[in-house]
């Protein structure tokens, strides 16, 4: 049981960050690796307005109900910014273009990050009543561990409700699958493609703040661990495609873990050449991913 | 005058002529063929229509009113239409999705674009194929419900790019009875391009041939049927690729 459960919840990371680097994909075809910093920045919003040597948290503090919009906003506001200064001037861009575009303004954060908060992680203690274990089945769970992936299918089914019930979803779908012709069909291209930078730098800050809660630490390096799996996720599950990038966010958390079980002693400190060993095995079989996005085949 | 024209229409790539001084005019509730040989100009002609493709001469313009030089979505909330060669609807969507979406970019609410696209596709005859995904269609259905989704928001005019292209007998005449429908029942001016030349002839009022960027011949369907230049600018290429035309010019 305590497999199962650290399975859903290290997927649910990947799943949640491969899904935000697939709604941009989507509608830009850029694959943002500043998405890993949105990440961080976010973790690091906890302790705005200090600077401290020592960790000092002030948004943090904030009650739940306030904190959590608190940090959403922070990553949709830093992404929605990176589009308006950035990527909008690399819309005609090719995509190899746009990658070191998203690449440059992830180490732009970052050093930012490291200006102001040094390289050092800093321990935080964020919302620790999450800590306590309940029981379910027998097992003992931290509850926070049970938190992550309710919220993480509770966002999963709430997104889905929004891109199939709103105007705004409609237009996402569609411009997602083929922008230029919905774009031709009157689907305005700057809101479309700002709302899936906010939504995926809510995404973003939604991870961060598991992370932070659940390993007590802000380092500017966190950010980036998770966004190699969730775009090793994204590639997996069919760049674009966004179920396949949920689905295969789960299936590399659930690799992950259950390697770091049956593996043998000797060989689990190598765990990681076994998953993307999986990985290429994957590719080679599927190599347009798990669920292909048709978008990424047809283009007009 | 009400209609959708172009005044000494002209395009060039690199120094070689796509259009030259090309005047057309499309008037509202008629069908307007626009035929021609492989490489004459057509797809082109229907690209700067609709903004697609910037003129390096002359005008377009509707009702008097200038559209050169605005872009897709801008001539499309002004009323002209188009569908493309293969169809291109969005494969992953429900076809009802594939036309709500259009009135959704054209300013509608989601109730609004859905009771549109829901009426749209019963005047058609394909209610019954709303909630497939549009890549599951078969071509002919692929074909009717992008002629669907251009009818959306009532526009004035439909520029149809080769929309019998690999069809059947049966299944072009169902396609030219609704063409027919959008022109009588709608008042909607119709451009249809198309290749099989015998669709052209029985369906439209009025014709214009293209040949090299140029319009060559210009009158109703005997004219063209009976013109020494449009049989000649076939014969060129029918010996070698399409020779049912000259049968039905014959």
């Amino acid at each position: 049981m305590q497999t199962i459960f650290d399975a859903l919840s290290l997927g649910s990371l990947y799943a949640l960050g491969a899904l935000g680097i697939a709604l941009i994909f989507g509608v830009m075809r850029l694959v943002n690796f500043a998405h890993g910093d949105v990440i961080s920045f976010s973790i690091f919003a906890l302790m705005w307005p200090s600077t401290d040597a020592m960790a000092v948290v002030f948004a943090g503090d904030l009650p739940w109900f306030l904190l959590i919009p608190f940090v959403l906003a922070v990553g949709a506001g830093l992404s929605v910014l990176s589009e308006i200064v950035v990527f909008r001037r690399f819309r005609r861009a090719n995509p190899a273009t746009m990658m070191i575009a998203s690449f440059a303004l992830g180490f732009v954060i970052r050093y930012f990050l490291l200006m102001l908060f040094s390289s050092r992680p800093k321990s935080i203690s964020l919302l620790p009543a999450l800590s306590q274990p309940v029981e379910i089945f027998g097992a003992r769970i931290p509850l926070l561990q049970v938190i992550t992936i309710c919220a993480t299918i509770a966002m999963l089914f709430a997104l889905t409700a929004f891109l199939k019930r709103t105007r705004f979803g409609l237009e996402m779908r569609a411009a997602a699958e083929n922008f230029t012709m919905a774009r031709m069909l009157g689907v305005r291209a700057n809101r479309v493609i700002m709302g899936a930078f906010a939504l995926s730098g809510a995404l973003a800050a939604a991870i961060g703040l598991i992370l932070a809660a659940q390993t007590g630490t802000a380092d500017i390096q966190m950010g980036a661990a998770v966004m190699l799996m969730a775009f090793i996720a994204t590639v997996i599950g069919g760049l674009g495609s966004l179920p396949g990038a949920v689905l295969a966010g789960f299936l590399l958390g659930a690799a992950s873990v259950v390697m770091q079980t049956v593996l043998p002693i000797d060989a689990r400190p190598f765990r990681d050449a076994f998953v993307y060993g999986a990985v290429i095995l994957v590719l080679i079989f599927r190599p347009q991913g798990l669920i292909a996005a048709r978008g990424t085949k047809e283009r007009v | 005058m009400s209609q959708l024209s172009t005044d000494k229409l002209s395009v060039a790539f690199a120094g070689l002529k796509a259009l030259s001084d090309v005047d057309l005019a499309i008037k509202p509730g008629q069908i307007t063929g626009l035929i021609g040989p492989n490489g004459a100009g057509k797809t082109t002609l229907v690209n700067v229509l609709t903004g697609f493709q910037a003129p390096t001469g002359g005008a377009v313009s509707m009702n008097g009113t200038a559209l050169t030089g605005l872009k897709p979505h801008q001539i499309r909330r002004k009323g002209i239409a188009r569908t493309f060669q293969g169809g291109r609807l969005f494969r992953d969507l429900p076809v009802i999705d594939n036309l709500e979406v259009t009135g959704v970019g054209l300013g509608q609410s989601r109730a609004s674009a859905r009771a549109e696209a829901a009426a749209m596709l019963d005047w058609i005859g394909i209610s019954a194929l709303q909630n497939r995904i549009a890549g599951t269609l078969p071509y002919t259905d692929e074909r009717r419900v992008a002629i669907g989704r251009a009818l959306i928001g009532k526009p004035a005019y439909i520029l149809l790019d080769e929309p019998a292209a690999g069809m059947s007998g049966p299944e072009a005449a169902e396609l030219s009875a609704l063409i027919k429908r959008i022109a009588t029942e709608m008042g909607c001016g119709v451009l249809l391009i198309e290749h099989n030349v015998g669709l052209v002839l029985n369906l439209c009022d009025h014709i214009v041939v293209l040949d090299s960027g140029m319009v060559i011949e210009t009158g109703p369907p005997d004219a063209i049927r009976s013109s020494e230049k449009v049989r000649h600018a076939y014969m060129g290429t029918a010996a070698e690729t399409n020779l049912p035309v000259l049968e039905v010019l014959a």
